[in-house]
């Protein structure tokens, strides 16, 4: 048998058994949800109601309902679809790489960071989708026979790879999440006393049954799935990166920009998993399994990302003056000192300084500090992508040309639409669907749980 | 050709379950099946399973879906619209190159990724509508069990072996 040493935390706090995990994990899905669940699940359908509702304004009368224009001809819709899809990179990422390092600590927050990507990326293709314009049009991205000549899409353009690396990532990240949640499935089916339910959770659990060789496979697929999923989800953000890149826009036009754009997404794709599974364990009394110590970690993470963020906004801002091309320059001047200064300063201020207080012990243990903070850095990346989109476009070469932006009520709509749903799948993923990976945290109980590691300890002591 | 007995042992303890089947190969007994909530390690080169393919029909998919994007490529840059983007002919396959590698890698993921599931939910006959072959409830949650097939007048001895590694229950059918 293996074993973890002694000075390491617990991952598992208290005593539990293999069943207590069971049982505690099926509660939420077998119980009724609380009151606050219900607040909260209301909110988020009135949020996605909205959002369904400009969405379907905006189909209507057409992409003039945005505030995008001439000169700012990508805004809010890209924006948010940047931000969505680097929400979603911290679940590929936990599951992915951190099983490819044995990170144990991984097994308690996988499901739902898997979860969240799924959903994330939901909501990032509702902006892609609707951005084109004509979105009823938008199967002629994919390379398919047509009436058009035989003319295929435009290889050459870093666009058209993302259709196909987020298509890709989309479908992997729901294999990989699902193929994960079969035995969860069957642990729930063979617990089921209502009909109706065994029934629902027989079909999803595809009869496993958990013979030892479909464990084999099973454990051998998600090794293979964690190391395709890993260089995936780098391309996937990389070539986000390149529809700005690709461009001679200043401000857009540099090679610093994939790097710079993974580490953005890790960063504030961990700060949305903070935030959703600290609600999470209060809310389905996951205190036991979701610690302080799983935050610690988390919290590391958020330093080292965001300290490549920040690393990042400084080269890319000296750059600009040492390059000596005035384009540039201008594009990082007006940033930081032109109209949109309050978003640069709201940028800086949150990725760049914000978590930096995470080296405080006192601070990165702190669950309301985690929280707050959490959502400072989501706030502050969204702001990145404001900053780099819209104040790169708003002032362009001709000055009679320069505009602002500033979105309409339509825009800000859907946006809140987007959270909304994000929210509303989450609530209903959180009872429907075990949130933490039960099967697979009692791999680690008798080596990370508190009372088995006291006992191994005190065995230890007595030689 | 004599009767067959089927015999249940289920143990609480993977270790322990691990140990009565070591006992049961040290007397030349076969363990048909394992059934357990999570992997056992260690437990496939006791009852006799080999390494799995997966990962190598995984790479097969890969290089298929690289290939089917490197054919593409050709089809459409050279064979089919050779297309001047950008004052950039791209005439030639090394040409066109370039810029299909991320749809290149895009493609090898997809179909090994997919291809891998496809082939383990079909090898482990694990597909909607499926009943689960489990002989008890239990062993998705707490209860590691071992199937043994043997011989009536094997009966009596092997569940002595597996009463004395441990199994908190027997059952024979």
């Amino acid at each position: 048998m293996q074993h973890e040493s002694a000075i390491r935390d617990p991952l598992i706090l208290g005593h539990r058994t293999y069943h207590d995990i069971t049982e505690d994990i099926a509660r939420p899905i077998e119980g009724r949800a609380n009151k606050y669940w219900y607040l909260v699940f209301t909110i988020a359908v009135c949020a996605f109601t909205w959002g369904i509702g400009c969405l379907c304004y905006t189909l209507g009368t057409g992409i003039g309902a945005w505030g995008a224009n001439k000169t700012v001809g990508w805004a809010w819709d890209i924006t948010n679809f940047v931000w969505w899809i680097g929400i979603g990179h911290a679940g590929t990422l936990i599951s992915a790489v951190l099983l490819l390092f044995r990170q144990k600590w991984r097994m308690a927050i996988n499901r739902s960071a898997e979860a969240m990507t799924i959903f994330a990326v939901m909501c990032a293709a509702i902006f892609v989708t609707m951005h084109t314009g004509r979105p009823w049009l938008d199967y002629w991205l994919f390379p398919h026979a047509n009436q058009f000549g035989s003319l295929w899409v435009n290889f050459n353009s870093p666009l058209l790879w993302d259709v196909f690396a987020v298509s890709t990532y989309f479908s992997i990240s729901c294999v990989f999440w699902y193929t994960g949640l079969i035995p969860d499935f069957a642990t729930i089916r063979d617990r089921a006393v209502k009909p109706m339910s065994k029934k629902i959770y027989k079909f999803l659990s595809f009869g496993w049954s958990g013979r030892a060789k479909d464990w084999t496979r099973f454990e051998e697929v998600s090794l293979v799935l964690a190391g395709l999923s890993t260089p995936l989800v780098f391309s996937v953000h990389s070539i986000v990166s390149m529809d700005f890149a690709t461009s001679i826009v200043p401000g857009w036009h540099t090679t610093i920009f994939p790097p710079y754009f993974v580490a953005g997404a890790i960063f504030s794709g961990f700060a949305m998993v903070e935030t959703l599974l600290l609600i999470c364990r209060k809310v389905l009394s996951m205190e036991q399994y979701i610690t302080v110590k799983h935050m610690e970690y988390m919290n590391i993470v958020i330093i080292l990302t965001g300290s490549m963020v920040g690393v990042a906004y400084l080269s890319e801002l000296f750059i600009s003056w040492y390059s000596g091309v005035e384009y540039e320059a201008y594009a990082f001047l007006n940033r930081a000192t032109g109209p949109y200064w309050w978003s640069y300063a709201g940028m800086m201020t949150c990725n760049v300084i914000s978590p930096q207080l995470y080296w405080f012990k006192k601070i990165r243990t702190s669950l309301t500090a985690t929280f707050i903070l959490s959502i400072v850095v989501n706030i502050g990346m969204w702001f990145e992508r404001f900053v780099i989109i819209v104040t790169s476009l708003h002032r362009d070469y001709i000055p009679s040309s320069w505009t602002m932006y500033h979105p309409t009520w339509i825009e800000i709509g859907i946006f809140t639409g987007t959270i909304g749903m994000f929210f509303t799948f989450f609530l209903l993923f959180a009872r429907v669907f075990p949130v933490i990976a039960l099967n697979e945290l009692k791999t680690i109980l008798k080596l990370s749980g508190e009372s088995y590691k006291k006992e191994a300890a005190a065995h230890a002591a007595h030689h | 050709m004599s009767e067959k007995a089927i015999i249940y042992g289920l143990y609480k303890d993977e270790e322990k379950l691990k140990e009565g089947a070591q006992l049961l190969r040290s007397a030349r007994i076969r363990v048909k099946e394992v059934f357990s909530p999570f992997p056992i390690h260690g437990i496939d080169p006791i009852i006799g399973i080999d390494r799995t393919w997966i990962s190598i029909c995984s790479f097969i998919y890969g290089i298929t879906g690289m290939s089917l994007a490197l054919l593409m490529t050709w089809y459409m840059m050279v064979s089919d619209w050779p297309t001047d983007i950008g004052g950039k002919p791209s005439f030639h396959f090394y040409t066109a190159l370039p810029a299909f590698i991320p749809v290149t890698f895009e493609s090898t993921v997809f179909c090994a990724g997919h291809g891998m599931a496809i082939t383990f939910f079909l090898r482990s006959w694990i597909l909607p509508g499926v009943s689960p072959k489990n002989p008890d409830p239990r062993t998705t949650d707490d209860m590691f069990c071992m199937e043994i097939e043997s011989r009536m007048e094997d009966q009596a001895r092997i569940v002595d072996m597996l009463r004395s590694s441990g199994a908190v229950e027997v059952n024979v059918k």
